[in-house]
């Protein structure tokens, strides 16, 4: 897998996969299937509801570690199966990016290797700013510093609990 | 959007000590005031109060309205945001694409 800034706003990512385009396509697009692999260890995606036509909506909600949620939803702009999904996509439960739309694009494009049909895959997301789009980018190496937290989970966990008295 | 990278570098920052981090865990079981936080580290009122000080800063513990005790109570809002962000781009489809990679073995298998 290959992730690169593109551009000013841009992150391309390339991946590719061992099937035929036709079922990366529905991996992507079919609620049954995307709950079987979308998000990463530790998360589940507990929600999904695709209305797949031009115009229409879709909505995940992950769950995580100490049940933390993030809410993805978007619209699609356009769509050309089994080989393009165009969509906006926003991040409703993390503040930086729920006011931040961003524009994502996959294209998949079969061939063949060893006989065996193969289908790379790339996306390019394109952000409203830069400084968004390098924000987005440069998420997750703080977890260096992270993982050396003692009983950061015990913090969140409870802090949840805090979170909902404060919001009663 | 530049608020909000530096309210989570704030939120980082203020993470980065170990003290206050025992602050924040002492604080997810309840309320506390300065005392009963400084009670359990051999730490005056002062130096505890100061790490509080970052700790409000970066919105994390907020302090009551009583003149008298003023109680610390832990704010979730900050810490459920640097989590999400924690969970970084690269992390999140990488880890979702091995997935994928199985799932869609399962599916060419039962094709054939």
């Amino acid at each position: 897998m290959r992730i690169e800034p593109h551009g000013e706003r841009d992150i391309v990512m390339t991946r590719e996969f061992a099937a035929p385009r036709r079922l990366v396509f529905d991996a992507h697009t079919r609620p049954d299937l995307l709950a079987r692999w979308y998000g990463p260890h530790g998360w589940r995606l507990e929600h999904c509801e695709v209305d797949l036509r031009v115009g229409g909506g879709w909505h995940y909600r992950l769950r995580g570690p100490e049940g933390v949620a993030m809410t993805l939803r978007g619209t699609y702009l356009d769509l050309a199966a089994p080989e393009r999904i165009v969509t906006t996509e926003s991040n409703v439960d993390c503040e930086a990016r729920a006011a931040h739309e961003a524009v994502v694009t996959t294209v998949l494009v079969e061939h063949e290797r060893r006989t065996l049909p193969t289908t790379l895959l790339t996306t390019t997301a394109r952000f409203p700013t830069r400084a968004v789009r390098d924000a987005v980018l440069s998420s997750g190496m703080e977890r260096g510093v992270v993982q050396g937290f003692e009983r950061l989970d015990a913090v969140l966990a409870a802090g949840r609990v805090a979170g909902r008295i404060t919001a009663t | 959007m530049v608020a909000t990278l530096e309210r989570l570098d704030a939120t980082f920052a203020a993470l980065a000590d170990p003290t206050r981090r025992a602050i924040l865990s002492r604080l997810a079981k309840g309320e506390a005031t300065v005392k009963e936080l400084a009670a359990p580290f051999d730490m005056t009122q002062p130096a505890i109060s100061k790490h509080l000080k970052v700790l409000e800063r970066a919105g994390l513990v907020s302090r009551g309205r009583d003149a008298q005790r003023r109680p610390c109570r832990l704010e979730a809002g900050p810490l459920r945001e640097a989590t999400e962000w924690l969970v970084g781009y690269r992390q999140f489809w990488s880890e979702s694409y091995e997935r994928l990679d199985a799932l869609l073995g399962e599916l060419t298998e039962g094709q054939s």
